[in-house]
Order: structure tokens, then C-alpha cells, then sequence
């Protein structure tokens, strides 16, 4: 509706009524999210470069990656929120597809078949579903009058399981448990009844036991096992949990220092630069630079909710809460896993552990965040 | 209201949206809360507790290498052990210009490429503060001159662990195999917990195939250490297990009759008894010294093993497809009579050559051109076997079509792996219809039937196929996998019996006693190895030729008058009443059965008859 009215008023609009618009919103960025972000992003390349044993390098390239991804972020941005809403039909069918061509004649390392190879250039279809997901739920349930009604929570779950299931095949448990999370999470803020959550959560405990008995992979079950107890493994998997709480705790509350954590400096930390990132922050910068780091997450998941409740639109909502959602279960299950709270899964710290693809996927993220921000700048002010 | 989908209670979802909101704030800051306790309880409770241990990593975790199990011979006799061996390693923590210590370590003792190849690969894939293998095998001179130098050199160390050794070099390299370092490849695929410390991995032959149960599990140290990295004291250990020791069915005395009687010729044997399907010998010559393997083949020996002409690393025993030749008449004769296109009172007539019906062209028996005559007016089964006499199966190959020898003959073990618990076997061809439609696209031609008949042709075995194949005929009947290892510790082994066939005993006993005139007849094939034999033997003579035979790229260069002669072959099994021992035997370029029916002789007499006795034939 917003923005039928900003088309009814610019074409005849004066130009000085476009003047009055503020730069921020032509530019369609959310001013308080973008400088969260790019405090983050800077705290991030600072704890890299020690985490990385000062290789300027490492720094430089992740600083291109950020670039790229701020680009992205820009131009998802840019991108009428009705658009997304139009394309979603389109996307969700061409990432499935994705998905399944992955099965077929995707390529992938110790196992696992991840990544599609185009032209020389590799990328991993499942991470365009960390995006097409929340959408698609979206999408469907946009049309529909809310809370919605059974039948409609069963087609939800149908969208949902389709493309968590093609990732489980992979297989690859974390990046689908990620996926279902967002579709689910979009339900929830349609306002699905507690019942159906309630009845979830007691089906969940229910098929603890058969997932662990068949479900899962040896390699799977021996993490949550030296999660329990990480002594069992101490050449394995334990090594790194017993080492990455060494670093965390050694911290203390001052921290010892910018480049001077022992754990790290002396490679005793393993993945110390991608997911095990926040044990070099810990060390380094004590409990203090935890606060600071949990502020700004906390900062930017608050603004991310802030948006959604403002939207113009039930689309925009339910996007909005679930990519702020999704941003939180990075950030909750890496700290745990760190910490030894939760089991060993491939989930980088957003925004300040190293590579590429994850910062681009949630840049791209926030895109769609500050679009759904400044959509309907016409009706609203 | 026809839709009532877009215009719907707005203000009732904001109300939703709301409250879902805030229910999804106090989730998310319960949630982050725990996180900010964990790290609290971890940074604040237990600060002390972690800042010690922090301090004090110079508490070191090490993999203890477990030991490789030894393999023994059937009495005993070691074939492969460990010898303790002095190892150069580098702490990479502990030294502060890596390229400044390596250059020195050069100019104390020689470092090969390879050697330090390995040593980047280790360095990229080794724990912190783990000692990184260098050099193997120090000699006392050179463990003397680092001892002298290392204290200028932080991180350099020096320590014994045990390497394996074959003390019998070449006489056992095809039979055993051997170890060698780990290579980038395999790092990849073995489990990096447990090859934690190891150097050292199967690479060929028994020693890969039982790598599982050789290796042994991996034990560890927690040691102490100061600030230059030297242990301080153990502080717990845990003991790695040994991997288990094994022994083969193969015999020391029996493998060095085999080799010795091959001489310089290039060829295999293979001795398997045929009750327990065990190996008793498995000879390919020539052979090499895989103590070269073990620390890292210098790229001359290695060129100079790869690029003989011999191919001295290919294992002619499991690797090596020869036309069988005339060792497949027995087991054909034996399809004849149990397919009732022959018995043992049915003759063929032998002009020399045998035409196909409608069909101009002569196929000659190999006899035709010694005597400008057949074997006989009239040839029966018996004497087509013990004179090896063509014609006779070239009409029942004709008779009993491609096809129904390809069902017949893989009761023998041909055409396919026969399962011996080594590396690297191949499986030969029985041809077949189905089997040149699929390998060449093309049709079969009666012709080759007759080829096939006699061993020629598209029919190719291992010298393996053909041990195991006179294994069958030695027992009736019964085909099992041939078995290398005898026992695990005290644990015996078993072959599995892989088939038994169900045929009437007087047509082996019609089989067998053709197979015994080879030897034991007037006009058998073989009739000079009999003399002053103690014991009787059934057996059959083969020589299959070379020209026109693609014997794989592995000849090609090879394209030396000598090595167009025919290959010799030959097959037993004795003692006749009860065998006890089946060999096979080829002789590469050896021109005729006859090259290889004195090493069989020599082999069975090794088995059969006690030392003192030997020797007076």
C-alpha cells in the first residue's frame, strides 16, 4: 500500500519533495543498523589480525570479502520489498532445483557433497536458501489472513522440510537445521498457536532416541559425546574444546592483550581465525571485550526486531523477524559450541570469523532487512 | 466478500507481531544471558584454574606409535619385524628461523627431497608443539655429529622408534609387500587420530591388506616440558596396543626352493595346498629389496625399478595375465564328459588340423609341424591330455560353443579375482559372447571358439587363477579363495570355500589319470621330469604364445627377439592318491613347457620329500 502511494505522489511530485526525503532513505539504508554493522565488521578485522598470527594477508582478504559484501548488502537493498514478495515464487523452485542438481553434479570434500562448480567459480546452494527460506514461508503466509490455520501450518512445513531434507542428503546436519530453523521461525512470528509449538517441542523429545539410535552418524554422535566429555578424545575432537576453554577462561576479565594470547599466538587454538574465533576475543580482550562484542550483537538483533514490528507490511514482518531470528542462532550456537555448551558444528562466528560466503549470505540478509525498513517511507512519515 | 485475503484485520496482526516480538526478545536475551554466564563462569570463577593451565601448556600432549605386528612364516621363520631406528625431528614452536636450521641440518647430514617434501607435508598437518620427522634412519656417525651440534640448535631433536624391517629383501617382496612413508593421499584417507605418530603405512601385498589389523592402536603421553621444549617428566600415559602379529601359510624353505629354481628367468610360481587353500609359495621374479621402500625410495632406485625392462615391481603371480595355453585341456576334457559331448571311449580323428564345417581354413595342431602327422588316426580323451593333442579340443570346444566353456570353466576360478588376501590382483578373461559384445562391441566368430579351446585367443589368467585351478582339480571339485595369512596371533585362519562342484567321480578319476601320463607314460608331454621321482604327480604342460598377444603396455618396449619366444607353463598337483601340494608355474619367454616343469619338480620335491632323500634323481 506504501508504496502505491509513493508511485502515486513522485511522478507529479516536486523535486523539492524528493529533497526533503533524507539521503539515508533514497539510499534505502537504515542509519542505526549500518553503523552496528560496520562496528562489527571492524572489531571483527581487529580480532582477526591476531587471531590469523598476524598475517596482514589474511586481514586484507577478508576486508575484500566485506567490501563485496556491503555491496551486496547495498544493493539488496535497493530492491522494492514487493519485488521480493513477486520473485519468491521464482526463487524458491530455482533453489530447490539447485539443491537437487547438487545431488547429482556437485562436488565436495571428506564425504560430503556441498558445492556447485559453474564456470570455475564454486558455490554452495544451500546458502542461498539462509535467504530464500524465511522469503518463501513469508511469501505463502502473506496471502493468507493470520494466525494461520492448520492446514496452511502443514503446507509451511511441506516448504520447510523439502530443502532441509535435499541439505540433510548432503549431508550436511548443521547448515539444514539452520534452514529449517528460518522457515519455522517465520511461523512463529505469523503467530502459530502455542499448541502446535508445545506439540513440536514434545515431538522433538520424543524422537530424541530413534534419531540417535539411526539417525545420526557415528562422526555425529562421537561430538556430542566429547561435548559431555571432552577428556574421552584427547587427541580428537576434545583437544579442541579443552583448548578453546583454556583460551576463554586464561582471559579473565582484562584479557591479556591485543596479540599476546598464549593460546592463540602459540597455535594451540585449532581454527583459531574462522569458528573458533570468539576463544582469541575472549583471550585477548577478557570478559570486557565479550560484553562489548554481546552489546552490539544484542544491539543489532534489538534494531532487527524494531524493523520488523514497524513494517509497512505482514511480508515484510515475518522476513524481517526471521532473518533477526537466524542472526541470533549463528551467534547463540557459536558461542556455545565454543564455550563447550553446545556440540562441534561448522558455524562461524557472523561477521568476525573469517570467509567469504557466510558474510555475504548475511549481508545480503541485512539487505533484505533495510529494505524492509525503509519500504514504505510514503505512507509512514 | 469474494477475497478476503489482503484485507484483513491489519492493527489484529501488528497486535501479533508485537507480542511475538517481545516474547522473541526475552527468548533471545535469556539465551545470550546463558552464553554471558558460561563465559563468566569460565572467565571469572575459573580464572585461576585456566590461567595455570594456560602457563603451564608446556604440558604436551604426544602420540605414542604403537608397534606393527609382525608376520611370520608357517614355522616361524620372521619375514617382517621392527628394528629400532634413530629419527632427526623439528619442534616447529621451538625454532625461530625454520629455513636457517634446515640449511644447517644439510650441511651436518644429507636431507633428500623427498625427505624434506615429507617432512612440509607433516609440518602442515602436526599438532602444536609436536616433534615433526625429518630424517629416518640416522647412522650412528650422524646421530654422533648432531648430538655435537644440537645444543645451537633449539627444536632439533633426536629419537629412536622402531621402522620395519624384511630381513630376507627380495625373496619375499611380492609375497609380503611393504611399508612406506605415508603420502599426501593417504594422510587424506586413514584416520588422522590414529596415524598420529606413525610414519609409516602398507603399501602393496599383505602388509596393505591387513593394515587394519597390523597397525595397532595409538596410545599418548602427557609430558612436561621446560622452556626449550626438553621432557621434564611423564605426567600420564597411556599405552598405545600393539598391532597383531600374523602368520602365513607360506613356507621359508618351499619359497626359496621356488625362487632359486626360477634362476634369472623372468616368471612366477605359485604353491597353494588344496585342502586349506593356504599359500605356500608365491614367487614373482624378478623381484627387489623393499627395504628400499620403507624410508623413502631414492628417485634413482626408483626410476631404475620402474623403467626395467623386467618390470621387477609388477607382481607376476596375481598381477600377470599369460594365455593359459594348453593348462585348461584337463578342464575341458572335464566339461566334455560332464556335458556328455565326449566319453572316455569317443575318438576323434587327427589328420593334424581340423577344419570349421563349411569353412576352408586348417587349424593346425603345434604336433603337425614336428611330425607332418596327427597324434594318432584316432585321438580318445586320455591320450588328448597326456600328448596335449589340439585337434581333440578344437572339436569340442566347437561342440560345446564359447559360451558353455565360459560356464564350465568358471568352476575353475577363471575369468574372475580369486579372492587372495593381497593387492593389485587382476582377474584374467574367460571370454564369452556376453563378454566381447561388452569389452570390444563385437560379435563372437567360431573361429575363436577353437582358439579358446586350447588356451589362446582373448583367454587370459593370472598364474594365481591357475594354482587355485588345479587346486579344484586336485580336490574334485571344490574352489576356495587362496588364503596368505595362516593365523592372527593364535587364531587360525580359514579359506572360504567358494564353490563345490557337483560331477561324477568317474570323470575325475578319467581327468586325473590322463593328467598322471603326462608325467607317468611313455609319450607324455612331460615325461622327462618323472625320472627318479618318488611319488606320483598329475599334471599338464602349456606354452602359450607371445607374438600377436597384447600382453598390456607393460611389453611394448620390450619388442627384443627374446622376448617373442612362447611362454612356458605348467600346472600340478601331487601326490597323485592324496595331494597335499598344487603349484602353477610360468616361465616367461622360456620357449616351452619344458622351462617350467623342473621348477614345478623342484618345488613338489621340496614339499614332499625330506631333505635327505633329494637329489638323486
Amino acid at each position: 500500500m506504501g508504496d502505491y502511494v509513493r508511485r502515486l505522489q513522485l511522478p507529479g511530485g516536486s523535486a523539492d519533495l524528493a529533497r526533503r526525503t533524507p539521503l539515508a532513505l533514497r539510499l534505502h539504508m537504515d542509519i542505526p543498523l549500518l553503523l552496528l554493522l560496520l562496528a562489527l565488521t571492524g572489531f571483527g578485522l581487529v580480532v582477526l589480525y591476531s587471531a590469523s598470527g598476524k598475517q596482514l594477508g589474511t586481514v586484507i582478504r577478508q576486508g575484500q570479502y566485506f567490501l563485496l559484501a556491503y555491496g551486496v548488502m547495498f544493493a539488496a537493498a535497493q530492491v522494492d520489498l514487493q519485488r521480493y514478495q513477486r520473485w519468491t515464487p521464482w526463487l524458491y523452485p530455482l533453489a530447490v532445483a539447485l539443491l537437487v542438481a547438487v545431488m547429482f553434479v556437485g562436488v565436495g570434500a571428506k564425504g560430503a557433497q556441498r558445492w556447485l562448480e559453474v564456470a570455475g567459480f564454486r558455490f554452495q546452494p544451500s546458502e542461498i536458501l539462509k535467504l530464500v527460506m524465511p522469503l518463501t514461508v513469508a511469501w505463502y503466509l502473506a496471502a493468507r489472513s493470520l494466525p494461520p490455520r492448520f492446514k496452511y501450518v502443514l503446507a509451511c512445513l511441506v516448504l520447510v522440510s523439502l530443502p532441509s531434507a535435499l541439505i540433510l542428503l548432503q549431508p550436511d546436519l548443521g547448515t539444514a537445521l539452520l534452514i529449517a530453523a528460518s522457515g519455522l521461525f517465520v511461523l512463529f512470528m505469523a503467530g502459530i498457536g502455542w499448541r502446535y509449538i508445545a506439540g513440536a517441542v514434545v515431538l522433538a523429545v520424543m524422537s530424541a532416541w530413534p534419531v540417535w539410535m539411526y539417525g545420526l552418524k557415528d562422526y555425529q554422535k562421537q561430538r556430542i559425546l566429547t561435548l559431555l566429555n571432552p577428556e574421552s578424545d584427547k587427541l580428537g575432537a576434545g583437544w579442541n574444546i579443552i583448548q578453546s576453554k583454556t583460551a576463554i577462561g586464561s582471559g579473565g576479565w582484562d584479557g591479556k592483550g591485543w596479540l599476546n594470547g598464549t593460546q592463540s599466538q602459540l597455535d594451540f587454538l585449532p581454527e583459531s581465525h574462522t569458528d573458533f574465533i570468539i576463544a582469541v576475543l575472549a583471550e585477548e580482550f577478557g570478559l570486557r571485550g565479550v560484553l562489548v562484542l554481546l552489546a552490539i550483537y544484542l544491539l543489532i538483533i534489538l534494531r532487527g526486531f524494531w524493523i520488523a514490528v514497524n513494517a509497512s507490511s505482514n511480508f515484510g514482518r515475518m522476513v524481517a523477524g526471521s532473518l533477526t531470528l537466524t542472526f541470533f542462532v549463528y551467534i547463540f550456537v557459536n558461542m556455545g559450541m565454543v564455550a563447550g555448551l553446545l556440540p562441534v558444528v561448522g558455524v562461524p562466528l557472523p561477521l568476525v570469523s573469517a570467509g567469504g560466503t557466510s558474510v555475504v549470505t548475511l549481508m545480503a540478509g541485512f539487505g533484505v532487512l533495510m529494505a524492509v525498513a525503509t519500504a514504505d517511507t510514503g505512507s509512514r512519515r | 466478500m469474494p477475497q478476503h485475503i489482503p484485507l484483513k484485520d491489519p492493527s489484529g496482526d501488528i497486535r501479533i507481531f508485537g507480542a511475538r516480538a517481545v516474547f522473541a526478545v526475552l527468548v533471545v536475551l535469556v539465551l545470550l544471558a546463558t552464553i554471558l554466564a558460561r563465559y563468566y563462569d569460565l572467565q571469572i570463577n575459573d580464572y585461576e584454574i585456566y590461567r595455570t593451565q594456560s602457563e603451564r601448556n608446556r604440558v604436551q600432549l604426544q602420540p605414542l606409535p604403537p608397534k606393527r605386528g609382525l608376520i611370520y612364516d608357517r614355522n616361524g621363520v620372521l619375514l617382517a619385524d621392527n628394528r629400532s631406528s634413530h629419527i632427526l625431528s623439528i619442534v616447529r614452536e621451538r625454532v625461530d628461523d625454520l629455513d636457517a636450521t634446515l640449511a644447517e641440518l644439510q650441511s651436518l647430514v644429507p636431507i633428500s627431497g623427498a625427505d624434506l617434501e615429507n617432512f612440509q607435508l607433516k609440518l602442515q598437518r602436526r599438532r602444536p608443539y609436536e616433534a615433526v620427522p625429518l630424517r629416518l634412519r640416522l647412522t650412528e656417525e650422524e646421530r654422533a655429529l648432531l648430538a655435537v651440534n644440537r645444543h645451537r640448535m633449539p627444536g632439533v631433536t633426536v629419537d629412536a622408534q622402531l621402522v620395519r624391517h624384511y630381513p630376507h629383501g627380495e625373496l619375499f617382496s611380492h609375497a609380503v609387500g611393504y611399508v612406506g612413508r605415508i603420502n599426501e593421499r593417504e594422510a587424506q584417507e586413514l584416520d588422522e587420530r590414529n596415524y598420529r605418530g606413525t610414519f609409516h603405512v602398507g603399501k602393496v601385498g599383505v602388509e596393505k591388506f591387513y593394515e587394519d589389523l597390523l597397525h595397532g592402536e595409538v596410545g599418548y603421553q602427557n609430558v612436561e616440558t621446560n622452556a626449550h621444549g626438553r621432557v621434564l617428566r611423564v605426567l600420564e600415559r597411556f599405552d598405545p596396543v600393539p598391532g597383531g602379529d600374523i602368520s602365513l601359510h607360506l613356507d621359508f624353505k618351499l619359497q626359496q626352493t621356488a625362487f632359486e629354481a626360477l634362476g634369472d628367468q623372468r616368471g612366477a610360481v605359485v604353491a597353494i595346498d588344496p585342502l586349506t587353500g593356504g599359500v605356500l609359495a608365491l614367487v614373482s621374479k624378478p623381484g627387489f629389496d623393499t627395504n628400499l621402500f620403507v624410508n623413502g625410495i631414492s628417485g634413482t632406485d626408483y626410476s631404475a625399478l620402474r623403467d626395467s625392462l623386467d618390470v621387477p615391481l609388477f607382481n607376476r603371480a596375481v598381477q600377470g595375465q599369460y594365455p593359459p595355453g594348453s593348462t585348461i585341456k584337463p578342464m575341458m576334457a572335464m566339461a566334455g564328459l560332464e556335458s556328455g559331448l565326449v566319453t572316455t571311449e569317443s575318438t576323434v580323428p587327427d589328420p593334424g588340423w581340423y577344419r570349421l564345417p563349411g569353412d576352408s581354413r586348417r587349424y593346425r595342431d603345434w604336433i603337425l609341424k614336428i611330425r607332418g602327422t596327427g597324434h594318432a588316426p584316432r585321438v580318445d580323451l586320455h591320450m588328448a591330455v597326456a600328448q596335449s593333442c589340439d585337434v581333440y579340443f578344437y572339436d569340442l570346444a566347437r561342440r560345446l560353443t564359447i559360451d558353455g566353456m565360459h560356464e564350465h570353466l568358471s568352476a575353475y576360478g577363471l575369468g574372475t579375482r580369486t579372492g587372495l588376501d593381497t593387492t593389485n590382483e587382476r582377474p584374467g578373461v574367460l571370454p564369452s559372447t556376453r563378454w566381447k559384445r561388452k569389452a570390444l562391441n563385437q560379435p563372437w566368430y567360431p573361429g575363436e571358439t577353437l582358439s579358446a579351446g586350447i588356451g589362446q585367443g582373448y583367454m587370459l589368467a593370472t598364474p594365481m587363477q591357475l594354482a587355485v585351478a588345479a587346486t579344484v582339480l586336485a580336490t574334485r571339485g571344490q574352489q576356495r579363495a587362496p588364503r596368505l595369512i595362516r593365523a592372527i596371533g593364535d587364531e587360525p585362519q580359514e579359506a572360504p570355500l567358494l564353490g563345490n562342484m557337483d560331477a561324477a567321480p568317474a570323470h575325475w578319476d578319467a581327468v586325473h589319470e590322463s593328467m598322471r601320463a603326462v608325467v607317468h607314460s611313455a609319450r607324455g608331454t612331460a615325461r622327462k621330469v618323472g625320472e627318479g621321482m618318488r611319488y606320483e604327480m598329475a599334471s599338464k604342460t602349456g606354452t602359450s604364445q607371445v607374438i600377436g598377444i597384447a600382453q598390456g603396455a607393460v611389453y611394448v618396449e620390450a619388442e627384443v627377439a627374446e622376448r617373442h619366444r612362447n611362454h612356458g607353463l605348467f600346472i600340478a598337483f601331487a601326490p597323485y592318491e592324496a595331494p597335499t601340494i598344487a603349484v602353477a608355474v610360468i616361465v616367461e619367454n622360456g620357449g616351452g613347457a619344458s622351462a617350467a616343469s623342473p621348477i614345478a619338480r623342484a618345488v613338489l620335491d621340496a614339499w614332499l620329500v625330506a631333505d635327505d632323500e633329494v637329489g638323486d634323481g
